[in-house]
């Protein structure tokens, strides 16, 4: 559990950067080194926004991830740009409900879920990012159980305080999906 | 203590240096910094202070300039082409011995360039970013937490040297969020008894100028700057060491590239590769102390940069040809890797063995 590098990355208005909030929170408030680093240049208006996110031990150098051990892809374009980058026995996650391509790669586990579905059947349309991040949870253990719900107060800004529960509930399901 | 929080360095630089006093920003937009801006027009209003979004940038400084004569903790931000056209502001402010920060969140140049994160302003910023003999404290952090000290330290350092001081970040720090402690605010600002506060027939007029057309006043009052210049030489310099003790290879970077350079030494020193690395923090005063302690040991220096070849000049300087000198950097935008830097170190280490 030294270090944990991850990408995340979709079309703008999935909740990419919101997730990988989410994941540096959870690091945060179990003491560990965090860094988030968005991607802000012309790729946000080419399909792919992406971030970077790194939980360590130690103090973390590059916080640009160029090789993740967990890739988390909310559409084709950014499964396609990042599939080749994932370190041996990393993991990508996928939903499968926006990415209809999603190749076998040799040495690495590839977890297809249709979270964008699961939301909308939910009754939680949008929290597809944070199904996503309920499953790399039960898939990696990258912090506590009680963590997540924690790190999700506090990236719930005060004015949508009302959506608390619903994200909670959207990671429950990810979680679910795994067994 | 106060709790970490999870900021981004842009808006972490905007809190800091609320909370170190700074009552007047005045600035324009532009990416990568515009969060800054923001984040002061949403808080300074809220602390009694003045937010000013300018009709440009030049106008913006020569309102740092008023503030700063009227004795205010003031500052502006921009990035590299906008931080250009404050070239001329911050250089009468350096005539006029006024204090103030102005922020840097560099990108890509020259010209309009583009907008990802670049070092390629570490010339202007130590060399000259305006006319005539001045230079400017410059300070590069290299984490969310250090932009946080940063910020208050240099409205510290222009208050007692009375001179413009900077803050060189990128747009990769600017943008990135990591935990960050936030410095207990400022109490009290310092005594400015030279500021033009209006007399109130008490005392003699306080006169705020750069304008000296006698050539003796103007060396004069040049060498006296000189002399304060290298008090801040001999007092000022920081940098950081890492693993440089014992080190052949050691590697000069700062800001983004020297966490790049960091992943790249790890990786070294895993596969028997005495590299080590020195992590200038002030850029002007540069940490030449730090670097002639280095001579004594390394067999290559290796500047690393976001630019094609800037501070290596400084390295040179300091190592003065007692240990070859080498570079490598990406420019444009593009962030060096770990690996490609741990190249460049192997590359080094074959060579060191001949």
């Amino acid at each position: 559990m030294a270090t944990q590098s991850m990408v995340l990355a979709g079309f703008g208005g999935q909740g990419i950067l919101f997730a990988g909030k989410l994941i540096a929170y959870a690091g945060l408030i179990e003491g560990r080194e965090v860094s988030w680093l968005p991607s802000y240049g012309p790729e946000m208006r080419g399909g792919t926004a992406n971030c970077s996110v790194t939980l360590s031990d130690e103090a973390i150098g590059s916080p640009l991830v160029v090789e993740p051990m967990v890739l988390m892809a909310l559409n084709q374009p950014s499964l396609d740009k990042f599939v080749n980058a994932v370190l041996p026995d990393g993991i990508i996650l996928a939903d499968s409900a926006m990415v209809p391509n999603i190749p076998e790669v040799d040495g690495v586990k590839v977890c297809a879920l249709p979270a964008t579905t699961m939301a909308e059947e939910a009754g939680l349309k949008g929290l597809a990012n944070v199904i996503m991040v309920g499953r790399l949870f039960a898939e990696t253990g990258f912090c506590k159980r009680e963590t997540l719900d924690a790190a999700i107060e506090k990236c719930v800004p005060p004015k949508k305080a009302a959506m608390i529960e619903k994200n909670k509930q959207a990671l429950e399901i990810g979680i679910q999906s795994a067994q | 203590m106060a709790e970490k929080v999870l900021m981004k360095g842009n808006e972490v630089l905007a809190e800091a240096a609320l909370r170190a006093g700074c009552r007047f920003f005045f600035g324009y937009p532009i990416t990568p910094q515009t969060e800054l801006a923001a984040y002061m027009s949403k808080r300074m209003p809220k602390v009694g202070g003045t937010y000013l979004q300018a009709e440009s940038e030049v106008a913006a400084i020569n309102m740092v300039y008023g503030a700063a004569a009227a004795g205010a903790r003031v500052m502006t931000s921009s990035s590299s082409p906008g931080i250009s056209l404050k070239g001329e502001g911050v250089s009468y402010m350096a005539g006029a011995d006024l204090p103030g920060v102005i922020i840097n969140v560099q990108r890509g140049g020259p010209g309009l360039g583009g907008i990802q994160p670049s070092q390629s302003d570490y010339w202007q910023a130590t060399r000259a970013l305006g006319h005539g003999d001045f230079q400017m404290i410059v300070f590069a952090p290299s984490t969310v937490q250090e932009m946080a000290d940063c910020a208050f330290d240099a409205f510290d350092a222009a208050d007692k040297y009375r001179m413009p001081v900077m803050i060189l970040a990128d747009g990769m720090l600017g943008q990135m969020m990591e935990p960050v402690k936030l410095p207990e605010p400022r109490e009290s600002a310092p005594e400015k008894p030279w500021a033009t506060t209006g007399h109130q027939n008490k005392r003699a007029h306080n006169i705020v100028n750069s304008l000296y057309l006698q050539a003796e006043d103007l060396e004069r009052y040049n060498r006296e700057r000189f002399e304060r210049y290298d008090y801040i030489k001999e007092h000022e310099q920081r940098a950081e060491e890492y693993l440089v003790e014992d080190a052949d290879i050691v590697i000069v970077a700062f800001g983004a590239s020297a966490r790049v350079a960091r992943s790249a030494v790890m990786s070294a020193r895993e596969k028997g590769i005495k590299a080590g690395l020195i992590r200038p923090i002030t850029l002007w005063p540069f940490p030449t102390k730090t670097i002639e302690a280095a001579c004594s040991h390394a067999k290559h220096f290796l500047s690393v940069e976001m630019n094609m070849g800037q501070m290596v000049d400084d390295v040179r300087l300091a190592v003065n040809g007692r240990v070859p000198v080498h570079f490598f950097g990406r420019t444009g935008g593009v962030i060096p890797t770990p690996p490609e830097v741990l190249a460049e170190i192997e590359k080094l280490n074959g060579k060191a063995g001949e």
